[in-house]
Parts: C-alpha cells; sequence; structure tokens
C-alpha cells in the first residue's frame, strides 16, 4: 500500500507536469511573433518575386512535377504558366465535362456476379486461355504480344514454374494432374512468398481438386489457407468460404464472416431479417449480447422512424415542427438513439418502445451514460425544469437530494454548452465538490455568488477584496461582499 | 530536385537514376507520342522518381487521372495506364478501352504498366472481360523502394501491414526482399543481417533463397552497408500508438505528411502583398514539400517541438542582421557582394517564413487543453501508472464522442502497457465503444485483437514494467532542447524500436536475451560470405553503416530516434532507414478498420 502511494508521489512529481508544455509560455511564444515579425518586415524589403526562385503553384505543386502536369495536360495547356489558374478549376478542364458513367455499383456487387464465372470456369493459367480465339471482340483492336510464345515450354519443374511466375511470366499449370504434383506446386510457391503467385495456384487447385481435398490439404498449409481466405472474402465468395470455415471449425470466424455481410444490405427491414439470422450464430458469449442489442436496436429504430416520420409530416407535434429532424434514425448508433429519444420523446410512458427508459432497460445502459446524453438533450432544449428532475433524487423519507453520477463540474460543462442562464449554471456550480474545481468554473462562467460564498467558508479577506474589483459597482454582489468583509472584521476582532 | 539524396553517407541518387533508367526505357518501347493514364496513388511515389520534363522528353505529351468512363480525346499515338495490380481499377481500365472510339483514326494504341508488379490475376481479370488483347504491352515496374531523403526509403505500401498480420499475406515481405536485392546490387551485399519478429525472419529467409538461385548476382561492388536489421513493427507495437512530438512527427500527426508533402490550411499563408489583401484569399490549401533539401528543415524537422521555438527565433534574428547589410555596402564590390548572395537570404527569408507559420498552427494545437489531457493519459501508460483499470478520460472521450480513431489508439495504447487488458476492463471499453459508435464497430475491435494490439491479459502477467525497465523506456530525466536521449522525441518514452537498434550496435543483444524472448518473434543473425577483396578493412574513427528496415511501418518520431543517434559523437554507428509504409497513429490503426462504407469508385 505505501509503496503505491509512494509510486504516486513520484509519479505526481515527476510525470504529470512534464506533459507537452512549452516551458516558459510567454517567452515562447514572443520567439514565434518575433520571428513572424521578423519574416514580415523583411517582406518590404524583398521583391516578391521568390516564386521565380521555386516555382510553385499556389497550391504548393512544384511547376512541372507529375500531379501538377496531370492537371495541366489534361486542361489542354501543356506548359504556359499563365494556365495555372484555369487548371485548378477542375470544372474547366474537357476531362470533367464528359458525362460520367453511373458508378455506384459496389465492387462487391460487381465480384459476386462475375468472379464466381471467372473462377469456376474460365479460370486457368494455360497458354491456351491466353490465346485470343476466347476473347469477345469488344476490344477496339486485336493485337497479342508475340513474346508470349517464345516463353512457353511444357516441361517446366514446379520451381521453374513458380519462379517464372514470379517474373510475370504465363505458365501452364494444366501439365500438374497428380495430387502430388498439386501438392508440390503450392509448396513451391508458398516457399516463394509471392502471393500472387500462391494465389494463382490455390485457384488453379480450387478449379482442379474437390472440395474436401483441398480443405484437407490447406488445413496443414497455413501459408496457403489464409491467402485463399482472403481470396475468397475479396471476391466475395461467402458461400465456399463459410464451408471452408465450417470444415476448420473456426466457428467464430464463421460468424463474424457472415455478420459482416450486413454492411451491404441497404434495405433496413432486409437489414433487420439478416440480424435476427446472426444472433444464432457462435460468436463469443460476450459478442453474442453485442449481436442481438444490434439486432435489437434496429428493431426499434424501425418502429421509432416509421411512427415519427408520420407525426412529422402531419405536422400536430409542435416539437416535431419546431425542431424538424435533421436525419433518419435508423442505423444510428444506441447511444445517438437515445439522445434522439431523449430530445424528442422524452415524456413517454417506459411501455413504449422510443421512451427513454425503455431503451436504458433494454440496453442496460449504465446511469453515468443516461444521464450524460439525457442531460445533452434536454439542455439543448432549454427544459431546465427536466435537468433539475434529472439530477434530483429522494430517499424514502421523502427528502430530496442533489446527485451527479457523471459529477457536477461536467453537468457545468454540459449547460453552459447550451447557454445555460446564469442562474440555472450557478446552482450546479455550487454543487461542485472540489473547492477549487468550485472557484474556477464560478469565475469563469462569472456565478458571483458562488465565489463571494466560497471565499467566505473559506475565510479568505484577501481574495475576496480582490474579487470587489470584479462585480458591478453597486450591485448588490459588491454590496454583499461589503458586508462579508464587514463581519469578519467584527469576527475578528470579537 | 534530387541533389538532398546525395547528401548522406549512402549515395541514394543512385538508388533514383536506376529507378529513371527504367522508366526511360519502358517508354521507349510505346514508340510515338503518349498519353498515361495515372492511377492517383501512384503520382506522389512516382514524382520522387521522375518529374514530368522526363516523361517530355520521352513524348508523353498528355496526362490523366484514371477514371471510369471514356477517355479524353488526345491526339496521341499511345495510351499508357500506370496502375497498382488493384481489381478494383481494372473495371476502370476495362470501361476505358470499352468506350474508347473505334471509328476514331488513327487508332490509338494500348499499354498497361503494372507498379510494382505484373498480377495474373488482373490480367486474367482483363482478359475474361474481353479486353487483354487490346494491350500492346502489358509491363511491371519495380518501384520496391523509393528514396525519400538522403537516408530514408519506403515502399509506401499502405496496407503492408493488415497484409502480414491480418491477412498473413506475406507479399509485401517478398517485394521488402526484392527491394533489398536490388539495393545490394547497387550499393554491395550486406555481410551481416541482424532481425527480430516472424516477419524478420521471412524477410531473410527469403533474400537468402533468392541470393542461393541467382548465383550470377554475386556482384563486386565493395560494401556500402556493414550491417542489415530487419523489425517487425509486431515487436513494437507501442510506439506509433504514442503522439509524436517531434517537429515533423507532430505535422503528421496533425495534418498528415504523404510522399514528402504536406497540405495546410491557408489562413496562415495568406497573399503576400498587403495592396492585393481580402481580394483573392486562398481556399485551397497550402501543399509544401518537406526534406532535407531545405536548410531549415533539415535542421529542425526532427527536434522536439519545445525546442523549434528558439531556432526560429535565432534564425530571424540572422537574417534580418544579413539584410541589414545592405546600409553598410558602399563600394560598387560591396553591392554587387550582397546582390550575389540575394537569392539564397531571399529563400531562407520564404523559409523561414513558412515554418514560422507552421509553428503557430501546431503551437495552437498543442497548447490546448484536449492535447495536454489526452498526451498525460499516454504518458501515464507508457510509465506504467493505472494501466489495469478504465481510465476516465478514455471514459470521457467516448462520452463526448471524440473520433474513434483516437479513442481506439488509447484503448490499444493501454492494452499494450499492459501486456493485454483485464476481461472485465476489456469488456467495458468495449461496450461503450459499440453503444456510442455502432455495433458495426464490432469488427474493427476483432481486427484489432487479432493483431494482438487490443487483448485480453492471458496468465494474469503483465511483462511490460521489466520489458520497460530493462530497456530504459521511459526516462524521467528528458531534456528537449539539448537531448541526450532518443526518449525526447516522445518527452521521456524512447522508442522501444529504436532502442532495439541502438543496444545493437552497443553492446549486443547478448545482454538483453530475456527481454528480446519477451518480445514476439524470433530474433537471429545471419552472414553473408564476401569475397576476400571486397571485406572492409575499417580505417580508424570511421563509422558503420547500419540500414533500419521497418517492416509494417515507421514514424517520424523513430526516424528523428535514429538520426539522434547517427549524429552523436561517439555513436559509431550512422543510420539508413527503410520501411514499408511511413505511419502515424491515425493512419495505422485506419489500416486496420473495416471499411463500413463500400468502395466509391
Amino acid at each position: 500500500m505505501s509503496r503505491v502511494r509512494a509510486d504516486e508521489e513520484e509519479y505526481w512529481h515527476s510525470s504529470k507536469f512534464r506533459a507537452f508544455t512549452f516551458d516558459d509560455e510567454d517567452d515562447e511564444l514572443s520567439q514565434l511573433k518575433e520571428s513572424k515579425r521578423a519574416v514580415n518586415s523583411l517582406r518590404d524589403i524583398v521583391d516578391d518575386d521568390d516564386d521565380d526562385l521555386e516555382r510553385v503553384s499556389w497550391s504548393g505543386e512544384p511547376v512541372g512535377s507529375i500531379s501538377w502536369s496531370i492537371k495541366e495536360t489534361a486542361s489542354g495547356s501543356t506548359s504556359s504558366l499563365d494556365g495555372r489558374d484555369s487548371s485548378l478549376q477542375k470544372g474547366t478542364s474537357s476531362y470533367a465535362a464528359l458525362p460520367k458513367q453511373p458508378s455506384s455499383y459496389s465492387l462487391s456487387s460487381l465480384f459476386k456476379g462475375e468472379v464466381r464465372f471467372l473462377c469456376a470456369t474460365h479460370l486457368c493459367l494455360s497458354l491456351s486461355a491466353l490465346t485470343d480465339t476466347g476473347v469477345k471482340n469488344y476490344a477496339p483492336e486485336l493485337r497479342r504480344p508475340k513474346a508470349e510464345y517464345k516463353d512457353y515450354s511444357s516441361d517446366w519443374s514446379p520451381k521453374d514454374t513458380v519462379r517464372r511466375m514470379q517474373r510475370g511470366k504465363v505458365c501452364s499449370l494444366e501439365r500438374f494432374r497428380s495430387l502430388q504434383d498439386k501438392l508440390v506446386l503450392l509448396d513451391e510457391a508458398v516457399a516463394g512468398h509471392d502471393g500472387n503467385v500462391i494465389t494463382a495456384v490455390l485457384i488453379f487447385l480450387k478449379r482442379t481438386l474437390r472440395r474436401e481435398i483441398l480443405f484437407r490439404e490447406l488445413e496443414v498449409r497455413q501459408v496457403a489457407l489464409c491467402h485463399l481466405i482472403h481470396f475468397l472474402r475479396e471476391t466475395g465468395e461467402q458461400k465456399f468460404l463459410l464451408d471452408l470455415l465450417r470444415f476448420l471449425d473456426r466457428t467464430e470466424e464463421v460468424a463474424l464472416s457472415q455478420y459482416r455481410e450486413h454492411l451491404n444490405i441497404q434495405d433496413v427491414e432486409k437489414r433487420r431479417e439478416f440480424l435476427k439470422g446472426c444472433i444464432g450464430l457462435p460468436f463469443s458469449a460476450e459478442d453474442t449480447s453485442h449481436i442481438q442489442d444490434h439486432y435489437t436496436l434496429l428493431e426499434r429504430q424501425i418502429i421509432i422512424e416509421a411512427n415519427d416520420r408520420h407525426l412529422e409530416m402531419a405536422g400536430q407535434s409542435e416539437l416535431f415542427r419546431k425542431y424538424p429532424r435533421k436525419a433518419s434514425i435508423l442505423n444510428m448508433p444506441l447511444v445517438t438513439t437515445l439522445f434522439y429519444s431523449c430530445f424528442y420523446h422524452y415524456t413517454e410512458a417506459e411501455g413504449m418502445f422510443s421512451s427513454p427508459t425503455n431503451l436504458k432497460k433494454t440496453f442496460k445502459i449504465p446511469d453515468k451514460q443516461y444521464v450524460l446524453t439525457a442531460l445533452a438533450a434536454r439542455a439543448k432544449l432549454r427544459a431546465w425544469g427536466d435537468v433539475d428532475a434529472l439530477l434530483t433524487t429522494k430517499n424514502w423519507l421523502g427528502y430530496t437530494k442533489k446527485k451527479a453520477p457523471i459529477g457536477f463540474h461536467r453537468v457545468v460543462e454540459i449547460l453552459q454548452r447550451n447557454n445555460a442562464p446564469v442562474q440555472v449554471l450557478q446552482e450546479y456550480v455550487r454543487l461542485v465538490e472540489d473547492v477549487e474545481t468550485r472557484l474556477n468554473l464560478a469565475t469563469k462562467y462569472k456565478c458571483h455568488d458562488v465565489v463571494i460564498e466560497t471565499y467566505r467558508d473559506l475565510k479568505d479577506r484577501v481574495q475576496l477584496t480582490a474579487y470587489k474589483s470584479k462585480v458591478e459597482r453597486g450591485s448588490a454582489e459588491e454590496e454583499k461582499i461589503q458586508s462579508i468583509l464587514g463581519n469578519m472584521v467584527r469576527n475578528v476582532y470579537s | 530536385m534530387a541533389a538532398h539524396l546525395s547528401s548522406g553517407r549512402v549515395n541514394l541518387t543512385a538508388l533514383r537514376e536506376a529507378g529513371r533508367r527504367e522508366l526511360r526505357e519502358f517508354l521507349d518501347k510505346c514508340a510515338g507520342s503518349k498519353a498515361i493514364v495515372w492511377d492517383e496513388y501512384l503520382t506522389g511515389p512516382f514524382g520522387l522518381i521522375a518529374q514530368y520534363s522526363l516523361l517530355k522528353e520521352h513524348e508523353v505529351e498528355k496526362m490523366f487521372t484514371l477514371k471510369p468512363g471514356r477517355l479524353p480525346p488526345a491526339d496521341v499515338k499511345n495510351i499508357i495506364f500506370f496502375v497498382r495490380p488493384k481489381l478494383e481499377l481494372m473495371d476502370i481500365i476495362t470501361d476505358n478501352v470499352l468506350r474508347e472510339d473505334r471509328g476514331r483514326s488513327p487508332q490509338r494504341d494500348f499499354h498497361i504498366l503494372f507498379v510494382p508488379r505484373r498480377s495474373l490475376l488482373c490480367e486474367q481479370w482483363l482478359k475474361e472481360q474481353g479486353v487483354l488483347g487490346s494491350f500492346i504491352h502489358r509491363e511491371q515496374y519495380s518501384l520496391d523502394l523509393i528514396p525519400f531523403d538522403a537516408d530514408l526509403l519506403s515502399m509506401e505500401s499502405e496496407s503492408a501491414f493488415k497484409e502480414c498480420y491480418l491477412e498473413s499475406d506475406q507479399t509485401s515481405l517478398y517485394h521488402a526482399a526484392k527491394g533489398l536485392m536490388t539495393l545490394q546490387a547497387l550499393y554491395g551485399t550486406i555481410p551481416q543481417i541482424f532481425g527480430k519478429g516472424d516477419c524478420a525472419r521471412h524477410v531473410a529467409n527469403m533474400m537468402i533463397r533468392m541470393k542461393r538461385e541467382f548465383p550470377g548476382s554475386q556482384n563486386s561492388i565493395f560494401p556500402v552497408f556493414d550491417t542489415l536489421l530487419l523489425l517487425d513493427r509486431n515487436v513494437d507495437l507501442l510506439t506509433p500508438l504514442a503522439t509524436q512530438l517531434t517537429y515533423e512527427g507532430l505535422i503528421d500527426e496533425i495534418y498528415g505528411i504523404q510522399n514528402t508533402y504536406v497540405k495546410l490550411p491557408p489562413e496562415k499563408f495568406a497573399p503576400k502583398k498587403q495592396g492585393e489583401g481580402g481580394k483573392d484569399l486562398p481556399t485551397e490549401p497550402k501543399k509544401l514539400q518537406l526534406n532535407s533539401a531545405e536548410e531549415l528543415y533539415a535542421e529542425i524537422r526532427d527536434k522536439n517541438f519545445n525546442a523549434v521555438g528558439s531556432v526560429l527565433s535565432k534564425k530571424a534574428k540572422i537574417i534580418s542582421a544579413a539584410f541589414e547589410e545592405r546600409h553598410h555596402a558602399k563600394t560598387v564590390g560591396e553591392i554587387k557582394q550582397f546582390v550575389s548572395q540575394l537569392p539564397h537570404m531571399q529563400a531562407a527569408r520564404s523559409s523561414l517564413a513558412n515554418h514560422t507559420s507552421i509553428a503557430e498552427l501546431i503551437k495552437d494545437i498543442t497548447t490546448s487543453e484536449d492535447f495536454f489531457d489526452n498526451l498525460t493519459v499516454e504518458q501515464e501508460f507508457m510509465s506504467g501508472i493505472d494501466t489495469d483499470k478504465v481510465n476516465n478520460y478514455i471514459e470521457d472521450c467516448i462520452a463526448q464522442k471524440h473520433p474513434l480513431i483516437k479513442i481506439l489508439r488509447l484503448v490499444c495504447l493501454q492494452s499494450v502497457c499492459n501486456s493485454g487488458l483485464k476481461q472485465k476492463v476489456l469488456d467495458h471499453y468495449k461496450r461503450e465503444i459499440l453503444q456510442t459508435y455502432g455495433y458495426e464497430h464490432i469488427l474493427t475491435l476483432n481486427n484489432l485483437e487479432k493483431a494482438g494490439l487490443l487483448k485480453p491479459q492471458t496468465g494474469g502477467r503483465n511483462n511490460y514494467p521489466t520489458i520497460r525497465k530493462t530497456l530504459r523506456l521511459w526516462m524521467d530525466d528528458v531534456n528537449e532542447q539539448n537531448p541526450n536521449d532518443i526518449s525526447y522525441v516522445y518527452s521521456g518514452y524512447a522508442p522501444l524500436s529504436v532502442r532495439l537498434a541502438q543496444l545493437l550496435a552497443r553492446p549486443g543483444w547478448r545482454s538483453i536475451e530475456e527481454v528480446l524472448k519477451m518480445l514476439p518473434g524470433p530474433h537471429f543473425e545471419e552472414r553473408q560470405q564476401l569475397p576476400t577483396g571486397l571485406q572492409k578493412k575499417r580505417q580508424q574513427g570511421e563509422n558503420r553503416v547500419t540500414l533500419v528496415f521497418f517492416l509494417g511501418g515507421v514514424t517520424y518520431a523513430e526516424i528523428a530516434a535514429l538520426r539522434f543517434l547517427s549524429q552523436m559523437e561517439d555513436g559509431g554507428t550512422e543510420y539508413i532507414i527503410a520501411t514499408t509504409k511511413l505511419i502515424n497513429g491515425t493512419t495505422w490503426i485506419k489500416s486496420l478498420m473495416e471499411k463500413l462504407e463500400p468502395a466509391p469508385f
């Protein structure tokens, strides 16, 4: 225990205040200012043609650099510096004016349709596959580098084959017919560490081996296995991937991999259904509860959204009229949803799905988080009464007491950020326990009464006298200070 | 343009020159006028190899960015696509080719240059779309290691760490090994190889294998490097998570440096002439190149930010004094002398102006309350305080919905500094994060767990204090102005990775065997035989040259720490740094996050 204390002591004296500070604040700042001043004064002396020194366009791109030139040449003015400005306005370049192809399809969606087709049917790395006979005639020109022919030979060893593939040459894999040959080839590829080649060999094996055999062999070849998993993930071959993971008994990964899919589902109803299906998956214990929560949350959001959209459209609710919703609540995080519900549905009974208390119960939101969120929402609406009620607890005798699980300094911060009037602020500043923090906050937000009372309780005459200069002359506060100071004197002499 | 590359101990201009030669050779293969269609990601790295002028000399008349749709109507004979081997890019190319007007005359020839490797998959993909036959030349340009500065090389392979540790895809290691082979071809065989970590072991194995398989590669160049040190990023997961406190590190943390360029908010770089002020206030970000070609930047980049102000003010005085000289110039000769110095002085002045502005921008942030609080928590964790319970500040940040990456950085840092979190603490953070930022982030949290950044403590043992004490990772008496230890780069924390490099040079790893065993992966030493004629006879007092290769990324603060060691008077070792990617905590965590939006293109 005492050791801990000593450690703490040491810490407070050593590390805490070493955090990033300029040792001599003013001096450091003035140094910067000084060099700034010097620089500025020199501007008068030197002509402003330093752009010629090192030619840079305003965006800082050195003239002649590649990225600068892309803009330059694309806009049609190849070299003239005068074209600089126009090149910066991308809209004027002839390129941008071209009709844009709608590109909303995602990569994965593209993969889903075509890769399977590609891999399952055609991806063979044999020479015959690379000849043009099979090529559809879309291309403007059909030419093929002659060079490819001379690289062809039918009897490269597995090692040579891998080495040639590493150099980007085309090789026939079809010759490797026996399982034995194929595995040697795979092992060679793995030993070469070139993912490009490993993947190519794996695709060949995937096409030519029975699933069970492929899985069995990969189980003892971890590196190759990882490559295949990565490949399947990239190309979106979800079913094959799940089969593989199941075979390997990597159930948690199966679960996560399946769960990931929900991100590709745009329609909320479908997404909800999908998440429902995820609940039974073999996640780790704590992940299971998160997935369950995710599903429940979306379910609630769908109900709330339908209701509130209706309410807003009908224009009956004053709240919605006064504070129209900025966005739909669908797919928002839990805390955001809680804020929303504290904002629009604060007074609802617990039985309602949209009521804050219901959310709190359902998702076991900790007190601290709840108070913080509710406070922010009610303060934003300037509902000071609600703020008061939120922080008031009754004991069994019926006495009330103010309590803030987040600390009253945080309460003050939040209220202040929402422009609470001094009278409201003052009440909570007064409740900040730490005297120094209380004084700081009170001074910062001009809660004079709190400052004065605190100094009074501290019997700090000097500070109190000094504070007199900070309040308005002839104000009630000044009078208060006067009378306290008077009392103090009397106390001292009595 | 590239003079700064030759200013160091190893002349990296040779590497750049080799890259340029290869590029020229390819361009000349496609005879006639050409247009290049760029995969935008590549323009940055290529810009470090060649300027537009080089391309123009080889008849490149137009350049475009790769986008779906019809290609712009340029009157050229060749259209060349410069692309990374990515399937989504192949789709765009396919679209471009299919929309080409077949009626136009003369017809345009298509070519593809894959960077850094040709990919069988991509070509197969193009074939399936029916366009493969349209390309006359399909080649690769192995842009493995790009010279960034006199002592810095990067592969700029964004996903290397993710591929190695989440997907067990070691392709980037293969490229690293190939890059090292190229380097050895230019600068001689490196006699000694040390390494720590699984990936390091793999790369060393591949190098040895490649050397064995190409006996012709035995070269007769006198070795420039004495030692190669391969370091896995996962040996030191801690360092990138902490906020870098060097000048360059902070610029990167706050604004992000890409391919030596940084984009800054324009307000502080207002137009110079006062008369014009207000008329055309710039709205585009100000873009600046940052490298050692700029004298002032070379001097301040690696300093702790707290030491930058005083240097800037000293420089200001010197420059002011230099300009004052003009009043004393009386004779024609003196005036001539002054005028001849003017260009240099002007450059110095504009450099000073820029860095004063940048320093002001950074200072606004480093003096903010939140920066201070964040740093305090980081330093608590790194010095081993309260790493085993839920941290208040992190909870507050979650409650206030600070950016998720910031939260993840802190939670991961705490986890690493505690050799994993107690299950209860981990569950608590997870719940708060999911409830506040969305349940779908469960996928990202899983990735972080897989990468070892966020994990439950197993066996109830926390090794970090032992590692911290043995390697002296936390230094209480740090001197930011005149540092005497590498810990100045994080104002107290000495980066583990660099400590390993330092201890390897002196007194050797044998002294820290126990700690090395606590860190993941094997440590090893290999020797590559040199022909007798090439063996080095070291001059008295001559420094050794060590190449430190960070597999999975390196931060600017770590680079600064290694440069500090290079400059130590009795250090005895100079360091050249290579990496798969220049990273900081934010870009690193981002690369591990699950992409929640479908890729937009």
